[in-house]
């Protein structure tokens, strides 16, 4: 496969406003990543997946992960190519921050794989996909309140009993007992 | 023709039924508990903590030093280190409490343990009637001597203990060779 | 026929409250035994037909993900176990890949082939058990699932005998494996294979021709391959598609480069594909067995550098996939040089695999779905995590 330098050369010969930045991995075997201006992720996505010499028409892994320290979430993308049989391409999208400009455009009108991965990351994470066709909780309940695979997301403390008390779990759940009681 | 298909699976169905009556492959059922099939060497069930000679006590071989339970997935283990009157931490536990209704039988805590001291047991029939108070095991219930140790798995206890002996060689001949050098600079000295 | 009876009698029934067309919701699962585990599939009805179908996940949901960033790289190794229950070395595998790739740490030849034989055993436990419970889903009480688990246990006494325990192995570590094979264990799994091909014929005579089986399955829930491709399908519900994607030829991680079989690939995408599909993998399988059977070394099973207890790779991020028997599956990782993993993620093929169940399943009767889902091959353990 063309390496990421050469498709960054061209996504941005391509699409000359978007802003498109290299970031650097630092697992020497692995390689770097795509970072993408959200405004331009879904036309560079169908650029990349209708591409002749690229033809990424599997993205296999959707996720997010959470930079409480840098201020954002970002959503990756792990492309591969059936037809071509190669990949990895990384693409990411980073929010403006992480409580009130959390949407994202949704990848899912071109790959469909993202579907319920997105959702997957919305549940857990909290971005708002912007166009996906069905945006709702995924593995949590639909009242559920919070988004658990963030940084700072507290657990809870009813626990019934913890005989090895560790941490400060035990603590914790005497606490909230006593509250209630 | 139709039906053929159904009439060949049938032939394997009766095959199988009669089979059952006298090939053991097609029969492959035990009558448990009154019969019991033999577990292998390595299968594990639940840890316990080994001691050696005859007092569960003096004899045992965990030091306190919480590798296990820092590495334990589930943190099932709890581990306080006993301290003598001054506070001076001991090199023996107080508490070590292992909560198996939380435990996941994956051998991690035998397998960080630099002293050998925490091993896989083969016991699985451990159902009790109280949810939790019963089946979180104290010191004491989970101390088993190394005799029992070399019963339930004697190839890996057997390895053990030759590395065990090894060691305990190898360090006493250190110890003498140290005091040896020791004694020989002290001969020298007067010179 | 009179028409004007039927007509007359849907009116009656209208005025009664319209049991003529009405839809009907259906709360399918999770407490049903066709839905493999906890998974709800709120289903509209027409009469027996299925007009709309919405998977409900989370019921075996205990955030896998967050226990993983909390836990030293070697303490997920127990939990991946737990992921795909019916295999669990091919998950331990998929992990210790990533974390591999992400150490620089290589696994020596000896433990490569013992990798490649507990794959393998584990594709045949998955597939023969899927075999079975398909039959079940169709209406075959028992018999074919008993004649499966049968099988499966002499697979699993193998498993037992080397790792010491059933389905939670927890046996590759970071460079290697964790214990050496015992004595007389390649001997057991030749046994095992040559009582397995027979077995194989058997279970075919059973079922593949079975004319029930065929009705049932063939035509229904047909997926076509671009969609497959789009929707991120893997595993042997895309090759029954007709897609040739194996990630065993296609990355030929491990030493997979090394075992010369074919690839099976369907041709219609239905039920009945996805299940020849798996039966010939598993003559496959059979035959990449008695080849590292054949081949396997005398060595090492450790990388000499690997330090298991306190592994802590540099900062940076890693994706390693491989194929298990149900897809592709992919561990993603961020390491920022503490003992955890910052992000540790997981890529599961059963649950994206379920993207498109309702595109299979629309305009076909409830008793399709079950066999559709039923060929898919899930684990609630790894759907919802």
């Amino acid at each position: 496969m063309e390496t990421p330098e050469n498709i960054l050369a061209r996504l941005q010969a391509a699409f000359p406003s978007a802003k498109i930045e290299l970031l650097p991995n630092g697992c020497p075997s692995q390689p770097p990543s795509l970072l993408l201006d959200p405004a331009f992720a879904c036309e560079i996505a169908t650029f990349l997946k209708n591409d002749a010499a690229l033809r990424l028409d599997h993205a296999t892994n959707v996720t997010g992960v959470d930079w409480p320290k840098e201020g954002y979430i970002e959503a990756v993308y792990h492309l591969f190519s059936m037809e071509k049989k190669h990949g990895p391409l990384i693409i990411r999208l980073r929010t403006a921050n992480r409580d009130t400009a959390v949407v994202l455009p949704s990848l899912t009108p071109v790959w469909r794989s993202a579907d319920l991965q997105e959702r997957e990351i919305f549940d857990l994470f909290g971005i708002k996909f912007e166009g996906h066709p069905d945006l709702r909780r995924i593995l949590m309940w639909d009242g559920f309140k919070d988004h658990p695979m963030r940084k700072d997301y507290v657990a809870p403390d009813d626990f019934e009993y913890e005989p090895t008390a560790h941490d400060d779990v035990l603590e914790r759940a005497q606490q909230h007992f006593s509250k209630n009681a | 023709m139709l039906g053929t298909g159904i009439i060949r699976g049938l032939v394997v169905t009766a095959r199988n039924f009669l089979g059952s009556f006298y090939d053991r492959r097609r029969f492959v059922t035990v009558f448990y508990p009154e019969q019991k099939v033999e577990m292998p060497e390595r299968f594990r069930s639940f840890p316990f903590l080994v001691y050696d000679g005859e007092d569960a006590v003096r004899g045992l071989r965990c030091v306190a030093c919480k590798i296990c339970e820092k590495n334990c997935p589930p943190q099932c283990i709890y581990i306080v280190q006993q301290r003598d009157e001054k506070g001076k931490p001991l090199k023996h536990p107080a508490v070590f409490d292992l909560d198996i209704s939380v435990c996941m039988s994956c051998g991690i805590c035998v397998e960080v343990c630099p002293f050998d001291s925490i091993k896989m047991d083969k016991v699985f029939e451990v159902a009790e009637s109280a949810r939790f108070e019963k089946l979180l095991f104290g010191k004491a219930a989970l101390s088993k001597s190394n005799a029992y140790y070399r019963s339930v798995s004697p190839a890996d206890a057997g390895e053990t203990d030759a590395r065990l002996e090894e060691e305990k060689k190898a360090a006493a001949a250190k110890a003498q060779a140290a005091a040896q050098k020791k004694s020989a600079a002290q001969a020298q000295e007067p010179q | 026929m009179d028409t004007s009876f039927s007509s007359q009698k849907e009116i009656d029934a209208r005025e009664r409250g319209g049991l003529g067309t009405e839809r009907l919701e259906v709360a399918f699962g999770p407490h049903h035994p066709s839905t493999h585990g906890v998974f709800r599939m709120d289903v509209v009805l027409e009469g027996e037909k299925i007009v709309s179908l919405k998977p409900v996940f989370g019921y075996l949901h205990r955030n896998h993900e967050k226990i993983g960033e909390s836990v030293s790289y070697l303490g997920i190794i127990p939990y991946t176990d737990r992921l795909d229950y019916l295999c669990s070395p091919t998950s331990n595998w998929g992990f210790v890949l990533a974390c591999e790739k992400l150490a620089g740490l290589e696994a020596p030849e000896r433990a490569q082939y013992i990798r490649v034989i507990l794959a393998e055993l584990t594709r045949l436990v998955n597939h023969t058990c899927l075999a079975g419970f398909l039959a079940q889903d169709l209406g075959a009480m028992g018999t074919p699932l008993m004649y499966a688990f049968r099988e499966r246990e002499n697979i699993l006494d193998l498993f037992e005998s080397l790792t010491g325990a059933r389905m939670m192995v927890n046996y590759f570590r970071f460079g290697g494996c964790r214990c050496d094979l015992p004595e007389g264990w390649l001997q057991g799994v030749s046994r095992v294979l040559d009582a397995y091909s027979k077995f194989l014929d058997e279970f075919e005579a059973l079922l593949t021709g079975n004319e029930i089986l065929l009705q049932r399955t063939q035509g229904v829930g047909v997926l076509k391959a671009d969609l497959a491709i789009n929707a991120g399908i893997t595993g042997p519900c895309l090759r029954a598609s007709g897609v040739n994607y194996d990630l065993r030829k296609v990355d030929a991680y491990g030493i997979y480069s090394r075992f010369p079989f074919r690839v099976p690939i369907g041709e219609h995408g239905d039920c009945f594909d996805r299940y020849m599909v798996r039966i010939l993998e598993m003559r496959e399988s059979i035959g990449i067995l008695r080849q590292a059977v054949r081949e396997i070394p005398a060595g090492p099973i450790m990388d000499a550098k690997a330090k298991t207890r306190s592994i802590r790779p540099k900062a940076g991020e890693v994706y390693g996939r491989i194929e298990s028997p149900k897809g592709e599956l992919g561990f993603y990782l961020i390491a920022d040089g503490s003992p955890s993993p910052y992000r540790y993620r997981i890529r599961p093929p059963s649950f994206i695999n379920l993207t498109v169940l309702e595109e299979m399943c629309l305009g076909l009767t409830v008793a399709d779905a079950v066999a559709i889902l039923g060929s898919i091959d899930i684990v609630l353990g790894e759907v919802d995590r």
